[in-house]
């Protein structure tokens, strides 16, 4: 392919179409409700890259991805899995949990609170296996509605069992020093999770593309029917798929919990919205794995430079929320446009 | 504590209408065969219209009229694409639910000047029945829109099994080729029944944030258009059993509410209606299967 036509092909293309529409319609309601779009948009990227906020985007880009291959990988084996908070929560809390109740040598305090924390959150998630396969319970609805008494539960034991003693805020004390996160070179905000969990991206993508189970994971969300005849165990494939979602999920929560600041706080795991911009960053990607980490990218500077842009432009950074919602929306949209196109 | 008095019944009634009205919707999709997720955003929407509109008119009723319009306009963001061109209505649906969380906690901040929660003497909420004459116990501080959900069940059960209209719609949306090849403007149902949602879906909204309480508060839907959604799992399309499935909602409302009041922590309450549910889904389920297992 020659170099204009790649341009050509990458312009084109729904990722960039529906994000350029979505920002578009959002500078429209920008417009409607009286923001200036030439002091907003400066003050986004300034908020999301300038100055310190740039090692602040890179550790929110962290939980985004991981929350992105917690939408992914279901979605891979035609499961929706919504709910991303609850299997957050109870992955942060239970390896807030362990860290705080068992005294743990070094490494293997940072260890096993992350194993914990993925366990936790593939458990979640498998509940709404059995109920999809057996009971043909949607995914969609049974991740839901596990997802906020998880959240609930999490809330609780965080306010009660697990609270520090006489501050009266809904938090857990700070975690033992050995199972604190290093950081990453001189940073003070980016973690050895980063790194982490870009070589899970890249065993995922490899798993994805490569491996028989995979395949079979593609294969059944491809077509469940075909997949059952040409031998593959779907409903055991879609249990790994939803449960290894939930464990990328719990193991994202137990990421925030140990890294700074090195606590788990009420809220603090769910009120980023990490799951929702993570489901927008998987469906703009439009099943392309490969483009997966580059969708997160663009939304976490979408997200964190929102923040930026309250701070500055006094602009409320739910903007991003309508964005994430308009681009997953075009993106559908486009998707049945080019299918059309090909028949 | 006891749940046979009158304001525990009261509370479940109150708890009840805005997922009625909201599932009413929902199972009129499901009738022509839309999967319609996205009465959970719809809902949200609806409420913040209701409160907007009722503080700048100083008019609850108008409140409601703004509800029901925006959000069959909200609902037409769906019907265009997920009916007209055929996209993923699961895929739009959650960008819809995202849609509306965005906007409605933007414009919060723009027209009221800062997020969370507003409420205000300005703020006009629906008249209580007691006030308008109706002076009995169980519907006494209920909001006109109480009973006209309760109505509408009446209404729609007798609509969808005993008019022609009904029948047709029921038609389209058992076999859609069948329904096409005798004539039936499958398409334009289609479209009506998600217009149609978006309206109940207004009302349930302004049921929520005029009716229920006089306020608008960042994401109060809360999940009601998730629970309205299994109701209509629940319910076999049939609008009788889908009461019945809104009622068992209304109750772990309710009931959460008085636990909450007797000392559990605020987190049981909010989760019960959630466990209840999903458990509702998983028995009916499970009965299902035990009856096809027998019939086989």
């Amino acid at each position: 392919m020659t170099a204009p036509a790649l341009a050509r092909r990458v312009v084109v293309s729904a990722p960039v179409v529906a994000v350029a529409g979505a920002l578009a319609l959002t500078t429209l309601v920008m417009l409607v409700v009286g923001v200036d779009p030439t002091l907003a948009y400066p003050a986004l990227i300034r908020g999301a890259v300038a100055d310190g906020n740039l090692e602040y985007t890179v550790a929110a880009f962290v939980p985004t991805l991981g929350m992105a291959l917690a939408f992914a990988l279901p979605l891979r084996a035609g499961e929706f899995n919504l709910g991303g908070d609850g299997q957050l929560a109870a992955g942060g809390v239970a390896a807030a949990a362990l860290a705080l109740l068992v005294p743990l040598p070094p490494v293997v305090a940072v260890v096993l609170p992350l194993v914990a924390g993925a366990l936790a959150g593939g458990l979640v998630a498998a509940v709404a296996a059995p109920l999809s396969t057996r009971l043909k319970i949607p995914a969609i609805v049974s991740t839901l509605l596990i997802s906020t008494p998880a959240v609930a539960l999490a809330s609780y034991l965080v306010r009660f069992p697990l609270a520090e003693a006489g501050t009266g805020i809904a938090q857990t004390p700070t975690l033992p020093d050995a199972a604190h996160l290093p950081f990453l070179g001189g940073s003070g905000y980016v973690t050895i999770g980063l790194p982490l969990i870009v070589v899970l991206t890249g065993l995922w993508l490899y798993a994805d593309g490569r491996t028989v189970t995979g395949y079979e994971i593609r294969a059944t969300g491809q077509n469940r029917e075909f997949a059952r005849y040409g031998g593959v165990r779907v409903d055991r494939v879609a249990a790994v798929a939803l449960a290894g979602g939930g464990a990328f999920a719990g193991l994202s929560g137990a990421l925030i919990v140990l890294g700074p600041p090195y606590r788990f706080v009420d809220g603090a795991l769910t009120a980023p919205g990490y799951t929702f911009t993570a489901v927008a960053a998987v469906l703009l990607a439009s099943a392309r794995p490969v483009v997966v980490p580059l969708t997160v990218a663009l939304l976490t500077v979408l997200q964190v430079g929102g923040q930026g842009m309250e701070r500055e432009a006094g602009v409320p950074s739910q903007l991003t929320q309508i964005v994430q919602g308009l681009i997953i929306v075009i993106v559908a949209v486009l998707a049945t446009l080019q299918a059309r196109r090909r028949r | 504590m006891n749940v046979f008095e009158w304001s525990f019944l009261a509370g479940v009634l109150t708890a009840t209408a805005p997922v009625l009205l909201a599932a009413l919707g929902g199972l009129l999709c499901q009738v022509v065969g839309v999967f319609n997720i996205a009465l959970e955003g719809q809902l949200l929407w609806g409420a913040f219209v209701a409160v907007v509109v009722s503080d700048l008119t100083g008019s609850a009723w108008a409140g409601v009229a703004g509800a029901v319009a925006a959000t069959v306009l909200f609902s037409a963001l769906l019907s265009i694409p997920a009916v007209g061109l055929r996209a993923d209505p699961i895929v739009i649906a959650v960008g819809l639910n995202l849609l509306a969380l965005g906007l409605t906690a933007f414009l919060m901040r723009q027209i009221f000047g800062s997020g969370g929660t507003y409420s205000s003497p300005d703020l006009t909420g629906l008249p209580d029945l007691g006030e308008l004459g109706l002076d009995v116990p169980v519907l006494r501080e209920q909001s006109p829109l109480v009973p006209v959900a309760l109505l509408l069940v009446v209404v729609m059960a007798t609509w969808l099994t005993r008019s022609r209209s009904g029948l047709r719609l029921r038609a389209a949306g058992q076999h859609l080729e069948a329904a096409e090849a005798v004539g039936l403007p499958v398409a334009a149902y289609r479209h009506g029944v998600t217009l149609a949602a978006g309206a109940l879906c207004g009302l349930a909204g302004a049921q929520l944030s005029l009716g229920n309480v006089t306020l608008f508060s960042e994401g109060m839907s809360a999940g009601r258009g998730w629970i309205a959604v299994v109701a209509v799992m629940l319910s076999g399309v049939l609008p009788y059993r889908l009461l019945l499935a809104c009622l068992l909602f209304g109750v772990a409302e309710a009931f959460g509410f008085r636990l909450q009041g007797a000392g559990l922590p605020q987190q049981a309450a909010d989760a019960a209606p959630y466990v209840i549910t999903l458990a509702a889904l998983v028995l009916a389920a499970l009965w299902r299967r035990k009856r096809s297992h027998e019939h086989a």
